[in-house]
């Protein structure tokens, strides 16, 4: 079981909190899945006191806090949002999401790890929002970092794993660091596979708050990553060319 | 004992005359019980969420993200406009997404009803001046739209002239009022006695335009910024609206101008040229599941949560709230009894 800096969720799906059809349906989502950290994203004008209503939902569903630097383009932006959700929501966890581009919301891998290295020189614990960029991830662990959040494939296209070789190559070069697949899942084959890489966790959201039933949607995922998980665990076997009889053909009787 | 009296006695107070507030009014006096109504703004709607509201009438392409009583109870929404206020346009609302979007269009179309999926000759056909600038759309023909502001200037007229009065800047207490019927249309307001109550704020726009004609609201899809546009007289433009999770009433952000105006661009690049009227905000009250509400607590009796279907669900709204403030062993839908 992997620690997210001491916290060790036995389901490790993190299910953001945006874009659910009401705040109802949303709690029957985190019900269902079984996660036991939600991630939330902090509009600056939400903050102070108008946005009370809302986090008190949050806070309501007893499960941990990720909030996230979500739409922030520069260092400056992501810093002064990450000290903001700290006070909000008085944790020092941190989704650090720095954007580079509009068009795929890439990350801005440069500007995210001088974010990353200020946050965490301020106390803060930042699950860095990357690419699969190996040196990128190395860099990411020297600012600070000690979990890992490659994408799947660009925010909220449901894609699902774009670079699997890229992907598996991370967790191959970072055998010991928590990897989580943020981004860019689709369904619940796509958050199975990526367990099967060997991952530690799966981040989503638009997948299950956009699915005709959001709570069912959120159990799929539950039961798709545990499958997944437990296939990682039960060492898979290697994909071959050619076929290979599962059953012995020496001694068997010629028929016909 | 209020039942025991003959109902053309009854007296009822309102507090409260937005959009909510001026239908139970008028549902009331519809049934013969004089009706005073407490408004704590200068004017009717002027504190009131419901003057910056869209005024679509639109139960079906709700039904996208909104559970199934909106799309049931809003369907009575048009008649009970027209009969008790304005006219109304039933002309049907158009939904559109950029070729990139697309799958929005398919998702939309996957969640809802009563449409029929249009090509671009077919889009040209409805709304000329889009002729060329969607390859698809959806159309719903049954659905209509209003001006929110005429339609609550309307509603408001109406009732004073058939014998209710209203005040204005009385700022009251639901509680304190002493009639045989109060009904607390307050809005966000009544959070203080409905604890769940929160605010979704909502900017919007208004735009002038000469250069461009449209006869229907026209909703533009977007993975994460949907947003619609409807016409209103003499060329104004209303375009709608942002869904923030905030309690907060009158700042306008930057970001929620340029999503409106990129959204209107979007939809004609005339719109560049239109003059901007107005901008406006407020926050629309919701309960947890977005859906309405009505609370019996005693003789007072809270209608809430109406959220972005103000002009919608107000005409059911306002019909059980009435039957439940009249008949005390009435359990309309939407009912929540709670304990004095």
């Amino acid at each position: 079981m992997a620690s997210f800096y001491g916290f060790e969720p036995r389901n490790p799906l993190f299910l953001g909190t945006a874009q659910y059809p009401s705040p109802a349906i949303l709690a029957e989502a985190v019900r269902r899945s079984g996660a036991e950290v939600v991630t939330v994203s902090l509009r600056r004008e939400s903050s102070g006191g108008a946005g009370q209503a809302f986090w008190a939902l949050i806070r309501e569903l007893g499960v941990k806090v990720l909030p996230n630097t979500a739409g922030c383009h520069t260092v400056k932006e992501a810093v002064t949002t990450a000290q903001m959700a700290r006070e909000v929501f008085g944790t020092d966890w941190i989704k650090l999401e720095v954007i580079g581009e509009d068009d795929t919301l890439q990350p801005d891998v440069i500007a995210l790890v001088e974010a990353a290295r200020i946050l965490s020189d301020d106390g803060f614990k930042v699950f860095p929002y990357t690419t699969e960029d190996l040196v990128v991830g190395g860099r990411l662990l020297d600012a600070g970092c000690e979990v890992l959040m490659p994408w799947g494939a660009p925010i909220g296209s449901g894609r699902g794993l774009n670079n699997p070789y890229g992907l598996r190559s991370m967790r191959q070069h970072f055998p010991d660091i928590p990897l989580v697949v943020d981004a860019g899942i689709g369904l619940p084959s796509h958050a199975a596979q990526a367990m099967e890489l060997g991952y530690d966790g799966i981040l989503l959201n638009t997948a299950v708050a956009k699915a005709g039933d959001p709570a069912a949607m959120a159990e799929a995922f539950a039961l798709a990553i545990r499958a997944g998980r437990m296939a990682f665990a039960a060492q898979p076997i290697e994909a071959r060319d050619m076929a290979a009889p599962s059953t012995p053909v020496m001694g068997k009787a010629f028929l016909a | 004992m209020a039942a025991e009296r003959p109902q053309s006695r009854l007296n009822a107070e309102v507090a409260g005359a937005g959009v909510v507030g001026l239908a139970c009014a008028t549902e009331l006096l519809a049934r013969g019980v004089r009706v005073t109504i407490h408004e704590r703004g200068p004017r009717v709607g002027a504190e009131a969420c419901s003057w910056y509201a869209g005024g679509m009438l639109a139960p079906w392409c709700e039904g996208e993200s909104a559970e199934e009583p909106v799309v049931r109870l809003g369907q009575q929404a048009a008649d009970w406009w027209e009969r008790h206020a304005c006219s109304v346009t039933r002309n049907g609302t158009l939904v559109v997404a950029p070729s990139r979007d697309r799958s929005e269009l398919r998702r939309f179309g996957q969640r809802t009803s009563h449409f029929e999926e249009l090509d671009g000759e077919a889009i040209a056909g409805l709304e000329p001046d889009l002729a060329g600038r969607f390859a698809r759309g959806l159309f719903f023909a049954e659905e209509a739209h209003l001006d929110p502001r005429t339609a609550i200037v309307a509603l408001a007229d109406r009732l004073v002239s058939n014998g209710a009065a209203i005040h204005v800047n009385s700022a009251v207490e639901p509680a304190d009022l002493d009639a045989d019927v109060v009904l607390d249309c307050r809005g966000l307001a009544a959070s203080d006695a409905l604890p769940d109550l929160r605010g979704v704020k909502g900017e919007m726009l208004l735009l002038r335009s000469g250069d461009i004609s449209l006869s229907r609201p026209v909703r533009l899809l977007h993975p994460r910024i949907p947003l619609y546009i409807v016409p209103r007289a003499d060329g104004l433009f209303m375009v709608g609206a942002t869904m923030i999770e905030s309690g907060e009433r009158r700042r306008i952000s930057a970001r929620a101008m340029l999503e409106l105006l990129g959204a209107a661009y979007a939809l004609h690049p005339a719109f560049a040229e239109a003059e901007v009227v107005e901008i406006g905000t407020d926050a629309r009250p919701a309960f947890p599941d977005n859906l309405p509400r009505l609370t019996r607590r005693g003789r007072v009796i809270h209608v809430n949560g109406l959220y972005r279907h103000g002009f919608l669900l107000s005409p059911a709204m306002a019909r059980m709230a009435a039957e439940a403030a009249l008949n005390p062993q009435s359990t309309p839908e939407m009912l929540h009894d709670l304990a004095a």
